[in-house]
């Protein structure tokens, strides 16, 4: 509630000129039985027909003012609630955008996206709402017990004694309400993952004709998703009854002390008949109050869990002050250590110098780190000891755009959009049309790019699905060269691609792209035999570097893989 | 007419049946419980005459009050126990129909949902190939929401509201026929006005499901790119243009709302000119009564007449008034129900012939003969391409990225069908056999690994029914994971969650390979199914691979060609068509073969 306290308040202004229109439009409402009453009572027996018409006219003017105010004040809170989603989404999707790597993993993409659209959907509802129904209800709850009050003062705190039995009704209800509407919300990420799953296996699940299953794992969700929402919205249910079960107690209470009363003289019945008229606009005004309650309950959960990104401390900040570089490599690694879960080293002491425009080749089995290092020198994550220096600064002190802007990297199974080939190149940067087909010929993908019909402007489907994998890789690394970056790093991105198209892309890379440090991390001992540095990875260490003849003299495992591939008579 | 002004007529014909027709089929949802809805309907009855008969009761207990004799203690004590038992009972029942109704309405969200999910299962790949996640997602959550909220509590109110309107309407025409004419003028007012409205409002709403459809979609996709985009420092130009779809949707929630929100207040004033107009004629016309000398009698009236007059005709706006909040609501969920509709009729994947077979103990000859195909119309990528592979015989399919070779895979598991031409397995076309047991007799593994949250141990056992704790550990053995997995502080009980971060690309495709040696079929796919892993590891699970092979007919797309020269025929694709068939040996004699070319650049 707090989140949407805080966005509210920068519209405060509007709200409060639509709220003070809604009092308009409503005491206009409130108005129109007086002026009939008035007309019943006392015109008429008058028998003035032109002052019957008088206030009838007057009757109908009131009905345009409310007419009017209702509609402008609806339209303004509509307003507000429209920019107040806005910015909380805006916000949202920002923290996200920028939310480091393991925060995003902790907190799973369908998560995200169901905060970012179910959950901001429902404070809108709430915002809408509240505006919309949350200003006449206060209104003549107020003032139905204020005018009470002057009939008799203690028959009102007869009725007002049943108050703090709603209030609690009201508080326990919603203290309850509120983690059930979260675990609603989970509910709903639960089975947007199965319907996510679902959407990108798609072929998995009909090769395996695990259609059945997947119905029955949907099913599952789908009921626990049910039973949550039935279970939250039994229990918000429960305040209406118990408020108008409250309130009529109270009334009954009323009648029999107000006997009492009459019967000691301090009171007559005619008070109480009007105090029951007044009840009737109590009583209404409170069940709308309870709907208010619902959906805040509702709309608070929402908000917490939105809140709960949005609170997030900024992790891996920038460090100033820290220590330039002991030697001159470009990329530097100082006995680097580091865990995913702190429990075991992903990677140990990883320590190696590569001068500006060198190539470095990081070859090993699957799982031995090689991607780790990479997200390391991204800084998705900070090592648990040890240093890693680009260009003479540590990685700590840059900001991660000043950082970022100089690496251009293909990872493995990249992202690629919907949207056209050259924007997916040129990826939102200030890149001429010029430099994108440079890099696309020299990323080997020139030909396949223009031999489409609309060329560059070939639309991509989501994730890329209407190329072929190959197409796909030699995409991304077109947008990784597109920006002449100081440091290239290719994480496996080749693997699509046949050999001759492979050797002729790393061919030109190396001719057009000199003074670029690149990062080869591959399966293939062809793509990195050239390096100036090979690492040689097991078991997140290094346990062999040098050159390609170097290692093939001194290093077993390297010697193994290059055979296995190159020579070929393993296989035989 | 001109031919124009007819075309117009008949759409906007077609238009209302339509919108008929979906209103119909939007309330049958309700309908399958009716039994349930009618009974919170007649439990809603009950209970608002019990609301009703507490006032009779108070009534009863004030006027015991001022009995003549003084206050009759007893008497008012006794009304108020009755009070307050009528009022208990009535909040009982209340939230009786508060447990029937939101029964109701979970069971309709809870079957929509069901059918949306299992129709998508029966959607064609394609579907998914060109369909926005986030969007499919927004379908099945948004929109059922939406729909469901409307559906349940408005039929309801709509149902009590006529009891009230027509009860009151009797008792207006009782007092007074000749004052419920004001009713005649007012009425046919506001069913023009929101006929008008709602035919306005209705793109607007329509837009607003779609809206937020697209922005699921976009927040989806460039959430999985979050990494990427972060890496290259695109954020700010990604927020921006989330900003862009993010002011398009908030607009069109303004927009159906700016025009919505007129219908409440238009309907609430038309009910206070109603009230007006009656006040006036009711004064004038008792004012006729007791001043003409031989007034007509019906338009006599007394006073009393007109006063509760009044009181029955506020009693009757309040249901109408509610109805255009109501219309509102239908609205949005009419926009809602109709992209739920949609992707319920999105066809699925062509239903299996009648008279199709079920392959059973398949030798594996797989034929492909004179095919033709393209994903759209304007493109064609296999021209007219054909081969054999006999029963199990190892084909790999070569050459260069997008000459056609995952499309053949599509072909062979009839994700796509084939444009001309035939595909058939041991002799039957694939068209006549039964869709299942065509693709069960199919092993694939596939570059793109997919698993999905859930523990290692059924990530692998998918492949297989009630595959046992020691196959799985013998296949992951044999996929050479073990190691890694029992590493784990879990496991085989290890959660992979979405994006796992401890998990390398090439540690899931040796689960993915774990998992087709679990599943045992007669033919196996791989598609670049090692891509990820090193050459040593590859080496390592040779072995079980070929254990895999054994006997089994084969598809192999691979890059290192090392590889694929086991095969015993090596289709070589270029551009769509085979442009060198052979074995090895057969390739590598052919001077200036493109095989052979592909082949030494292995070693440039």
């Amino acid at each position: 509630m707090k989140l949407i306290a805080k966005y509210l308040r920068k519209f405060i202004g509007t709200m409060l000129l639509g709220l003070s229109i809604k009092i308009v439009g409503t005491l206009m409402d409130l108005v129109l039985p007086y002026i009939l009453a008035h007309i019943v009572d006392d015109v008429v027996p008058k028998g003035d027909r032109n002052a019957i018409f008088l206030w009838g006219g007057f009757m109908i003017v009131c009905s345009v003012i409310a007419l009017v105010g209702n509609i402008i004040a609806n339209r303004m809170s509509a307003a507000v609630a429209r920019d107040t989603t806005k910015a909380i989404r805006h916000d949202l999707f920002k923290k996200v955008m920028y939310l480091s790597s393991e925060r995003l993993d902790k907190l799973t993409i369908p998560s995200l996206e169901s905060r970012l659209t179910s959950d901001t959907f429902q404070i809108h509802r709430v915002v809408g709402m509240m505006q919309r129904i949350g200003v006449r209800a206060p209104i003549l709850l107020i003032g139905g017990i204020f005018l009470t009050f002057f009939l008799d003062p203690v028959l009102t705190l007869v009725m007002v004694a049943t108050l703090p039995f709603i209030g609690i009704t009201v508080f326990l209800v919603s203290k309850k309400g509120i983690p059930m509407f979260t675990e609603v919300q989970k509910g709903v990420d639960s089975m947007t993952r199965v319907v996510r799953e679902n959407a990108q296996g798609v072929r998995v699940v009909k090769a395996l004709s695990k259609t059945d299953y997947e119905r029955r794992h949907f099913d599952a969700a789908n009921r626990d998703l049910v039973r949550l929402e039935k279970k939250a919205s039994l229990t918000m249910a429960l305040t209406n009854p118990m408020m108008t079960l409250f309130l009529n107690i109270g009334l009954a209470a009323v009648i029999l002390i107000g006997a009492y009363r009459v019967r000691g003289g301090v009171s007559e019945p005619g008070v109480i008949i009007a105090f029951m008229s007044y009840f009737t606009i109590v009583t209404n005004a409170m069940l709308t109050i309870t709907r208010i309650f619902t959906m805040m309950s509702r709309g608070t959960a929402s908000a917490n869990r939105i809140a709960e990104v949005l609170d997030l401390e900024p992790d891996l900040p920038v460090m100033n002050d820290l220590e330039a570089s002991p030697c001159d490599g470009y990329l530097v690694f100082e006995n680097v250590d580091f865990s995913y879960n702190k429990v075991k080293n992903n990677l140990t002491n990883i320590d190696f110098s590569l001068p500006r425009g060198g190539t470095l080749g990081i070859i090993g089995s699957t799982g031995s780190g090689k991607s780790t290092l990479i997200q390391l020198i991204m800084r998705y994550y900070d090592p648990d000891s040890g240093r890693i220096f680009i260009d003479g600064k540590d990685i700590r002190s840059y900001e991660p755009s000043e950082l970022h802007s100089r690496i251009g990297i293909v990872r493995q199974n990249d992202f690629l959009y919907n949207d056209t080939i050259e924007e997916n190149i040129r990826f939102g940067r200030d890149i001429s049309t010029e430099e994108i087909i440079k890099a696309a010929k020299i990323a080997q993908a020139d030909g396949f790019i223009t031999e489409k019909e609309e060329g560059y402007s070939h639309m991509l489907t989501a994730k890329g699905t209407n190329v072929s994998g190959g197409q796909k890789q030699r995409i991304l690394i077109a947008r990784a060269l597109a920006s002449s970056p100081s440091l290239l790093i290719l994480d496996d991105s080749s693997s699509a691609l046949d050999y001759k198209t492979d050797a002729t892309l790393r061919g030109a890379i190396r001719e057009n792209y000199s003074e670029t440090t690149t990062v080869i991390v591959a399966q293939r001992v062809s793509s990195i035999m050239n390096a100036d540095l090979i690492l040689v990875l097991e078991g997140g260490k290094i346990i062999a570097s040098g050159k390609h003849e170097e290692l093939m003299e001194g290093c077993e495992v390297y010697r193994e893989i290059s055979d296995s591939q190159l020579g070929g008579a393993i296989l035989d | 007419m001109t031919n124009n002004a007819v075309m117009n007529d008949m759409n906007k014909k077609q238009e209302s049946a339509k919108k008929k027709r979906m209103l119909v089929r939007m309330f049958s949802y309700v309908f399958r419980y009716k039994w349930l809805a009618f009974s919170a309907f007649a439990v809603m009855l009950i209970s608002n005459i019990l609301a009703l008969w507490g006032p009779s009761l108070s009534g009863r207990a004030i006027n015991a009050i001022e009995a003549e004799s003084g206050v009759d203690i007893p008497k008012v004590l006794y009304f108020c126990i009755m009070m307050i038992i009528a009022y208990t009972c009535s909040a009982l029942l209340s939230y009786l129909n508060s447990i029937i109704m939101i029964t109701l309405s979970q069971k309709i969200t809870y079957t929509m949902r069901k059918e949306i999910f299992e129709h998508l299962t029966t959607l064609p790949v394609s579907y998914f190939d060109t369909t926005a996640t986030g969007d499919i997602i927004s379908h099945i959550s948004y929109d059922v929401d939406t729909v469901n909220t409307s559906l349940s509590t408005d039929l309801l109110q709509m149902g009590a509201g006529i009891v009230t309107v027509v009860g009151s309407l009797i008792m207006m025409l009782t007092i007074s026929p000749i004052m419920v004419t004001v009713f005649l003028f007012t009425i046919p007012f506001s069913i023009l006005f929101t006929r008008y409205k709602t035919k306005k409002i209705q793109p607007y709403f329509k837009a607003r499901s779609g809206k937020i459809g697209e922005l699921n979609g976009y927040a989806e996709e460039m959430l999985s790119g979050q990494k990427t985009i972060r890496a290259y420092s695109r954020e700010d130009v990604i927020i921006s243009r989330f900003d862009d779809r993010n002011e398009i949707t908030t607009k069109a929630y303004y927009d159906a709302e700016y025009h919505g929100c007129v219908i409440g207040p238009f309907m609430n004033f038309v009910n206070n000119v109603s009230l007006s107009l009656i006040s006036v004629l009711g004064g004038v016309l008792y004012l006729y009564s007791i001043t003409a000398i031989n007034p007509v009698s019906f338009l006599v009236i007394d006073l009393g007449n007109v006063a509760s007059f009044i009181q029955y005709s506020r009693k009757f706006a309040g249901p109408i008034n509610e109805f255009g909040n109501i219309l509102n609501e239908i609205q949005s969920a009419m926009a809602a129900a109709e992209r739920v509709f949609r992707i319920i009729d999105t066809p699925s994947e062509s239903a299996d012939a009648d008279d199709a077979v079920v392959l059973s103990s398949v030798e594996g000859d797989v034929k492909l003969e004179n095919v033709k195909f393209g994903y759209d119309d304007t493109r064609e990528i296999l021209h007219d391409l054909s081969f054999h592979a006999k029963p199990g015989s190892l084909v790999a399919i070569v050459g260069p990225t997008g000459a056609g070779k995952t499309t053949i895979i599509n072909l062979l598991m009839r994700f796509y069908d084939v444009c001309g031409g035939t595909v058939s397995v041991d002799g039957n076309k694939i068209e006549n056999v039964t869709r299942e047991s065509l693709r069960g007799a199919y092993t694939m593994v596939l570059q793109d690994t997919w698993l999905f949250h859930g523990t290692i141990f059924e990530n692998i056992a998918y492949g297989k029914e009630g595959a046992t704790r020691e196959e799985v550990i013998k296949a992951a053995k044999a996929a050479k994971i073990d190691d890694y997995i029992e590493h784990l502080p879990d496991g085989y009980d290890t959660v992979l969650s979405d994006d796992g971060v401890n998990i390398s690309k090439g540690q899931k495709q040796l689960i993915t390979i774990a998992r087709a040696m679990l599943a045992d079929a007669p033919m196996l796919i791989l598609d670049e199914a090692t891509s990820n892993v090193d050459s040593r590891t590859e080496h390592q699970i040779q072995d079980a691979m070929y254990k895999l092979m054994e006997g089994r007919t084969c598809f192999v797309i691979a890059h290192r060609l090392s590889t694929v020269r086991n095969a015993d025929v090596i289709l070589v694709l270029k551009d769509g068509d085979v442009i060198e068939q052979g074995s090895h040996d057969d390739l590598m004699e052919r001077e200036g073969g493109f095989y052979r070319s592909l082949y030494h650049a292995q070693f440039d």
